[in-house]
């Protein structure tokens, strides 16, 4: 056992705080999730609520709730939504680092550009619309959230350290381009590609801008939204809970809706957070 | 002597155009499979790139939706209108003030972390602290709102509920302004420290090991080491990623300021940028014109800062300069 000096004993008591105060505030939406709405009344948000319940839940799942509906909606955006972001990043990303491509060094400025110069919301609304991703699933797909340069780069960066040898013996086996770009290369991005998966599908979870901006459908509201109304609509939350019961509970129900839109997030999050480690710190390597 | 070069490398261009076109289709013929694949991302990026460019001119019309981009021209009426306001000021000095001290206050706690995070040695700890701290990161700031109302609900939050447990009198925190600078920055902390604190930390346990002997051979105390070893080699990192944000420092984090704030109009003064005052104009008036006039005084005075700091950076620590 090696002995701790008091300098380590006070480092260790800083980081263990800090990641504390990162954590209570979760165990905090869960316990609240589980507690009766008169301990809520009485006691306020509390980690030892006076009265357990499981009616949050009761109504949620529920047959008048809206809460599976928004789910699903969100699950489908984040799907087809990363699976369609990773596809294009990828092909950017392995086009720009291939050498044989004469113009890479034009297109990185052509992607580098619109990193540092965006007109804003108002074109971005226009142009949506234009496009017909308005007040459809399209709309929670295809605005802003399907393609980052931020993260082609990254492939980009990753791709250009495989040696261009490979490339050249792949062919001289008679490898077709499809087949080195989605057989050869596509495995050996892995770890960068994994990390885009992770900040796209992040990216596509929590997103509740497109939402807010182009949907009016309140079938087509992600769980972000659902939330985001629920909060700052009480009509929104009467609508939910209308006929529910006498003494509806609205304040278990809020974080009851929270626990389970943080559910995937929690439950994978042991994967997750390797991979972001990793991701972020070949992120931040300069390209 | 000195006049040949010129003339034949004139008659060099002009005899070169036909053939660069040429060239030009030749490459993308010979590589179309290479171009394919980045196709999509070429088109994704002209779209919500460069095709809302010329958007731009929307700010000086008097936006008609039958007429178009093909609305009548009303000069800088506006611009005029937006810096006429009391709003134009407020907006624009919550969010460069708050970006600034999101950046200061944020980069000290996240070099701190790591320099604490690179002390312990304890492996196992380490990574659960870690991975604990950058659990933040990736709740929706939706999700925030809601434990930070469970902290300051007047009624049933729990910091209101403690002041009282101690005698002190409930604080509404969410009708006073005079709170919410520090609460935002706090907030913003919170959730982003576990992940710029990675990032340092690899910086740090990127450098050599081999600086540190040396520097313990020469006495060097653990301060000392920090002081003259560790933060000097961490400069380059302090600044690119500084850099990047100060770029930025004219863009409100809508989705962190709507979600938090939301329509509450007592925490305006305070906590109104300059991305969601635009959306407010635009969902309120329903006229795209002064929203995109806002718009575009912020592109433009974001581009001037991007490229401003990264040429201070250039001049005096190159290393540290984004392009």
């Amino acid at each position: 056992m090696r002995k701790l000096t008091i300098g380590q004993v006070i480092i260790n008591c800083i980081v263990g705080l800090f990641a504390l105060s990162c954590l209570l505030p979760f165990v905090l939406v869960v316990i609240t999730s589980f507690a009766s709405e008169r301990s809520i009344t009485m006691k306020g948000y509390s980690f030892f609520p006076s009265e357990w319940s499981l009616e949050a839940y009761r109504v949620m799942f529920g047959p008048a709730s809206s809460v599976p509906r928004s789910y699903a909606v969100t699950i489908t955006a984040t799907v087809i939504g990363t699976f369609l972001a990773v596809l294009i990043t990828y092909g950017a990303g392995y086009t720009l680092a291939n050498k044989q491509c004469k113009y890479r060094n034009g297109l990185a400025l052509y992607f580098f550009i619109t990193m540092v110069f965006s007109a804003g919301m108002v074109p971005w609304y226009m142009i949506s619309k234009a496009i017909h991703a308005y007040d459809n699933i399209w709309a929670l797909i295809i605005p802003s959230l399907m393609f980052s340069p931020f993260n082609m780069f990254l492939v980009r960066n990753y791709a250009k350290g495989i040696p261009d040898s490979l490339n050249e013996s792949a062919r001289m086996d008679g490898a077709g381009d499809v087949r080195i770009a989605f057989q050869i290369y596509f495995p050996l991005c892995m770890p960068a590609l994994a990390t885009i998966t992770l900040f796209y599908a992040i990216g596509y979870w929590n997103n509740y801008f497109n939402a807010v901006m182009l949907i009016n459908n309140q079938k087509l509201f992600p769980l972000q939204m659902l939330l985001f109304k629920i909060q700052s609509e009480i009509r929104m939350m009467s609508q939910l809970l209308q006929g529910v019961s006498v003494n509806p509970p609205k304040e278990s129900f809020k974080m009851a809706t929270s626990v389970v839109t943080m559910g995937p997030i929690i439950l994978l999050y042991p994967f997750l957070q390797r991979y972001f480690i990793k991701g972020i710190v070949m992120g931040a390597v300069k390209g | 002597m000195s006049s040949t070069p010129t003339v034949s490398s004139i008659t060099s261009i002009k005899s070169s155009k036909p053939k660069k076109k040429v060239r030009f289709y030749k490459e993308i013929w010979d590589h179309k499979f290479l171009y394919f694949l980045a196709l999509p991302a070429i088109l994704y990026t002209f779209i919500y790139g460069y095709l809302t460019m010329p958007y731009m001119i929307i700010a000086f019309q008097n936006y008609n939706y039958k007429k178009g981009l093909r609305s009548d021209f009303i000069g800088l009426k506006n611009f005029r209108f937006f810096f006429n306001s009391t709003w134009a000021w407020t907006v624009t000095r919550n969010t460069v003030v708050l970006n600034f001290l999101f950046i200061i206050i944020g980069s000290i706690c996240a070099i701190l972390m790591a320099l604490l995070l690179n002390e312990v040695k304890q492996k196992r700890f380490l990574k659960v602290s870690q991975s604990t701290m950058l659990f933040p990161f990736f709740i929706s700031w939706v999700i925030v709102s809601y434990m930070l109302e469970g902290m300051l609900n007047t009624e049933t939050g729990m910091l209101n509920r403690m002041i009282e447990a101690l005698g002190g009198q409930r604080i509404s925190f969410y009708t006073q302004p005079k709170y919410w600078y520090p609460i935002l920055i706090i907030l913003r902390i919170w959730k982003n420290t576990g992940y710029s604190s990675i990032i340092y930390l690899a910086a740090i346990t990127g450098i050599d090991e081999e600086i540190y002997e040396a520097a313990y051979i020469d006495g060097a105390t653990r301060w000392q080491r920090i002081r003259y070893v560790t933060l000097p080699l961490l400069l380059p990192t302090v600044c690119i990623l500084t850099l990047m944000d100060i770029g930025r420092i004219f863009y409100g984090d809508f989705g962190m300021f709507y979600a938090i704030i939301r329509d509450n109009g007592s925490l305006m003064p305070v906590a109104e940028v300059i991305d969601t005052y635009v959306y407010r104009t635009f969902k309120l008036t329903g006229d795209p014109g002064v929203s995109m006039a806002i718009g575009l005084y912020q592109s433009i005075v974001g581009f001037i800062l991007v490229f401003g700091s990264n040429w201070i950076t250039r001049k005096l620590y190159p290393e540290g300069a984004l392009f």
